[in-house]
């Protein structure tokens, strides 16, 4: 396998405007559902058939007494070995050699929907009811195999999502770290020998999401 | 902005104060966080912790209402401990200036008070001028009546502990913010902010931004990049259309609005062309003339002549003294004095302040035209909860309007910079571009006139009024041509060398100072002279070329005035003319002329005793203000409270609240200050998923499925006090209305202690409204005041009082 593509999310970037969930939807052409405000900005509530990415909102008081506010934009991590894959048995769930997306077929409709979500340490496939069919985050394999970058890339305005060739991901990605450890000491790529969507986090990344590094 | 979008890249330190950028501005975030990477620092000062303080280096709380005690403070820092910009403030403020005898403060009320008409005599706060006319100046900044002593003295008693008294604002946190920003005063540094309604929409809206001129001045942040005094404006192209006259007191590019004090336009010149007796002052304004006369002739063509004055007595006049802001239009609606209103790509219903008012009014009128793309509570008002449509007897007509992407134009973004959209499709169904509607609608009326004739049909039949395409379209190319401006005579006329250029009639003027007051040219608006010239449409260019390196990009679109970038550049250099900050020169003098950004002014820098000039070409005697003797409320900022607050007195004087305010007192005009039925301090805001009232978006369902619903933001004290959880519908009510709302209970908003008291903060935005979507809640509007700043008379509706109980 080539080395592939890879998205770094950088959370000290992100400003929670929700541009990347919404392109998400734009692209793809996912439904809105009726939502309620539950008393947070996060909606939809979870990730869906109709919905393959969420900005999770987090927030609480520092040790010091300051609120934080974090924003973490989930989706998809796109594994270098995917669990979900232990439950395909042909080509239910394959990995493009070229790009390295983890992409969820028609067929998934005839997997074990339990054990194929159990099967992922971020807790992401999702079950269409009406058709049986699983569905999440494709890596926007229709752009990117036509030289576009993911729609929720290109709409990023603080560039907190970026997009490229694994190595320059990995590369983009440490020295951001170096950079952020000097003001935050916990700043971490999260799974990045592992996963092609790598979270840059300043904190604890449970403080972010419960399965931001997995379950 | 006196700066632009991407120039904010550039700053050392960006205060964002009066705004929620990251949410309400998002693509601003993009040059704040390349401002960060580059080293520069995030100051996030808001009442409740947002997206924007998130991403702060430095965030402090402050009570909704108290920003001119939280930046007296500054300025009291900044003079304390000698951190501003010394050889900026004596060459170019006018902190040398010697004000008058008569000038004095005591007690909150700057002399020349008349406490029955609520106002000020201004001539008490004159400065004081040699025999030439020239203002006396001190440069050595000791006389005791010099600008700077007097500035020096009126924030003595804005202590950190006083202000924290005020503001809620630990004292810790004040001085860290002060001693962030107060380090942008060192010669090189720049600090800019980035403010919006926060810092507007208060009764003391105007003071709190000269309050950051004054800090902008002191520390030398005017005019060079990665500084200036950044209004983000909320709309896509408000600043075009504020540019174009929407508000009633000016006419095109910030002329004064002629009133019947002034029924000559010889008078009209006379009384309102500043004059400056300093031979070193470029005092711009007094070309206005020209641009008045250029404009008549834009309006009335060949029809304005010499003998009729251009045709200046057939422009409407105001009363004198007459304010038709929008505050009194509609309580001049409400009492039955208008009888038909165009709600024109707006939802008043929705966005104004005590929106119940602006229901109740619209039903007193005649007839309601609403323009627009979709139903919305303004047209549909006689079916809002509560109204009786049997009752009603106002007739609504809708007049379907193209959205933005569906007709070609202009739009003015924050930073001046006018770019030419195309149209990417037609409007759907009968909808048409709001400027055939306002074409076809003219030529209408004049068929009537010339019909019917009607009383007073000069300006109506006389009007210059040929802006349609072979079709019969409203061409937008015809219009952008009338109002950058043409030559009506073949002329000769000189370059700033001196040099002959030659005109011939039917040329598009190239800048305004070709401009003529002798009826030789026409311009719709002076500012926007340069904009489209014999060598074609400067909006549509779109070259990336970075000459300076700092994201000028001047060969991208244009940018009035005269596609200057960064305004009062002039004082981003020295006296030679080389610039403070040499790595991020604006510009800067080299072998003689001028390199970089357009210079404001074509003369060279100020070490040329004759031909130099003051670079705040703008103010008649050619310096940045500290002093303002031109306001309605006082030459300097003052703390005061907003009409409705939650302590009993003024802690900084015995003036409660702004004594020049207009306090409205019909049926509908409540408000209640410091009274126990409405505890909690309340402010509005929006959110990125909604624009404006949500009149867009919320037909949107992915917009929808984000932002569903409307909520109140508290502190977990406030709900513990109260019994609310997180999530629970409360009902949240004001003098003047109550709205339900899901309450969001957060750690992002803390009690303030104010002395030993301690009072709380709930906040909500105001982007819903009845008619969609379901259960999304009423508009957060009818909560608020109809009170205004003594100058604008913007609302204040970023602070007010309310309750909140379980829904």
């Amino acid at each position: 396998m080539s080395e592939g593509y890879s998205i770094l999310m950088d959370t000290s970037k992100c400003t929670a405007c929700r541009g990347c969930q919404i392109a998400c939807k734009e692209w793809n052409q996912l439904p809105g559902v009726p939502t309620k405000n539950v008393g947070s900005y996060e909606n939809p509530q979870d990730l869906s058939a109709a919905t393959w990415k969420i900005l999770r909102f987090s927030e609480g008081k520092k040790p010091e007494g300051q609120p934080f506010w974090y924003f973490f934009s989930e989706q998809c991590r796109h594994c270098m070995n995917p669990g979900c894959m232990a439950e395909s048995e042909k080509d239910e769930i394959v990995q493009d050699e070229k790009t390295g997306a983890v992409l969820f077929t028609p067929k998934t409709k005839d997997l074990k929907y339990e054990a194929t979500r159990k099967g992922c340490p971020f807790d992401i496939p999702r079950k269409d009811e009406k058709t049986g069919v699983l569905m999440k985050c494709t890596m926007c394999f229709d752009r990117i195999t036509n030289n576009m970058e993911p729609a929720c890339v290109k709409t990023c305005p603080t560039d907190a999502l970026e997009f490229g060739p694994r190595e320059k991901i990995l590369d983009t990605a440490k020295k951001r770290v170096a950079e952020l450890k000097k003001t935050y000491p916990k700043a971490a790529a999260l799974n990045a020998d592992d996963v092609r969507v790598i979270y840059l986090v300043t904190d604890d990344p449970k403080t972010y999401w419960k399965f931001a590094a997995g379950k | 902005m006196t700066n632009h979008w991407v120039d904010l890249k550039n700053s050392d330190c960006i205060l964002i104060m009066g705004s929620n950028a990251a949410s309400n501005h998002p693509i601003s975030m993009r040059w704040v966080m390349k401002a960060k990477e580059n080293g520069g620092k995030l100051i996030s000062v808001d009442p409740r912790f947002t997206p924007t303080s998130a991403k702060a280096d430095v965030y402090a709380p402050l009570r909704s209402g108290t920003d001119i005690a939280f930046l007296g403070g500054m300025i009291k820092y900044i003079l304390d401990n000698n951190k501003y910009f010394k050889e900026y403030v004596v060459e170019y403020t006018d902190a040398p200036f010697i004000v008058g005898e008569k000038y004095d403060f005591s007690d909150g009320l700057f002399a020349g008070y008349n406490k029955e008409k609520r106002a000020y005599d201004k001539a008490f706060w004159a400065v004081k001028k040699d025999d030439k006319g020239v203002p006396e100046r001190d440069p050595s900044l000791q006389n005791p009546r010099c600008v700077f002593q007097l500035l020096k003295k009126h924030y003595e008693r804005y202590t950190p502990e006083k202000v924290s008294e005020i503001t809620g604002t630990p004292v810790p946190d004040l001085l860290k913010v002060y001693e962030t920003y107060a380090a942008t005063g060192e010669k090189g540094k720049a600090g800019t902010i980035m403010y919006a309604m926060g810092w507007t929409q208060h009764t003391v809206g105007v003071q709190n931004i000269r309050a950051m001129s004054i800090i902008q001045l002191l520390l030398g942040n005017i005019g060079v990049a990665g500084g200036g005094v950044n209004a983000l404006r909320g709309e896509s192209n408000v600043q075009g259309s504020t540019d174009a006259a929407l508000l009633f007191h000016i006419i095109p590019g910030y002329l004064p609005a002629p009133n019947e004090s002034l029924p000559t336009l010889a008078e009209y010149n006379k009384k309102l062309t500043p004059k400056s007796a300093d031979p070193r002052s470029a005092n711009w304004w007094q070309n206005r003339p020209k641009y008045v006369a250029s404009l008549l002739k834009a309006y009335f063509g060949d029809a304005a002549t010499p003998d009729n004055e251009f045709g200046y007595t057939w422009l409407p006049k105001l009363d004198a003294g007459q304010n038709c802001s929008w505050l009194n239009l509609f309580d001049a609606m409400y009492n039955g004095k208008i009888k038909g209103f165009f709600a024109w790509g707006q939802n008043p219903a929705c966005s104004s302040a005590n929106a119940n008012k602006v229901r109740a009014g619209l039903a007193k009128l005649d007839w309601l035209v609403n323009v627009n793309i979709f139903e919305n509570e303004t047209g549909s008002f006689w079916k809002a909860p509560g109204m009786d449509p049997k009752k009603i007897k106002t007739e609504v007509f809708m007049l379907p309007c193209a959205a933005s992407v569906e007709k070609e134009g202009s739009i003015t973004n924050s930073g001046r910079l006018a770019q030419w959209r195309y149209k990417a499709a037609n409007a759907p169904g009968k909808a048409k571009p709001d400027g055939d509607i306002m074409y076809e609608l003219m030529n209408k009326i004049r068929e009537l006139y010339k019909k019917d004739k009607g009383k007073f049909p000069e300006p109506i039949l006389n009007l210059k009024w040929d802006y349609a395409d072979d079709k019969g379209h409203f061409d937008a190319h015809k219009v952008a041509k009338q109002v950058n401006g043409y030559f009506l005579k073949d002329i000769t006329l000189k370059d700033p060398t001196g040099k002959d250029l030659n005109f011939k009639k039917g040329d598009l003027v190239p800048s305004f100072a070709f401009l003529q007051a002798d009826g030789s040219t026409s311009c719709g608006n002076w500012i926007y002279c340069n904009s489209y010239t014999n060598a074609g449409n400067m909006m549509a260019r779109r070259k990336k070329d970075d000459p300076t390196g700092l994201g000028l990009y001047p060969q991208w679109a244009w940018c009035w005035p005269v596609n200057r970038r960064i305004l009062y550049n002039r004082a981003s250099v020295d006296l030679n003319g080389q610039p403070w900050n040499p790595q991020k020169a604006v510009i800067k003098w080299v072998d003689g002329k001028w390199v970089g950004d357009v210079p404001d002014g074509p003369w060279p820098p100020m070490a040329d005793k004759e031909k130099g000039r003051y670079p705040f070409i703008m103010k008649p005697e050619g310096f940045g203000a500290s002093f303002g003797p031109g306001l309605n409320d006082g030459p300097f900022p003052e703390h005061y409270e907003p009409l409705e607050c939650p302590v009993p007195k003024n802690a900084m004087s015995a003036q409660f609240i702004n004594p020049t305010i207009k306090i409205f007192a019909g049926d509908m005009d409540k408000h209640l200050t410091c009274d126990p039925r409405y505890p909690f301090v309340a402010t509005t805001y929006r959110v990125t998923e909604h624009w404006q009232t949500g009149l867009m978006t919320r037909w949107q369902p992915w917009l929808v499925e984000a932002q569903p619903q409307n909520f109140v933001e508290m502190s977990e004290e406030l709900a513990k006090m109260r019994g609310i959880k997180n999530g629970e519908k409360v009902k949240v009510s004001s003098a003047r209305g109550e709205v339900v709302a899901v309450a969001i209970v957060t750690t992002r908003f803390r009690p303030f202690k104010l002395g030993e008291v301690t009072v709380h903060q709930v906040g909500l935005p105001w982007c819903f409204g009845w008619i969609a979507p379901k259960d999304g809640g009423e508009s957060s509007n009818l909560l608020t005041p109809n009170v205004g700043d003594p100058n604008t008379m913007i609302p204040e509706s970023k602070a007010f009082m309310v309750n909140v109980i379980k829904a």
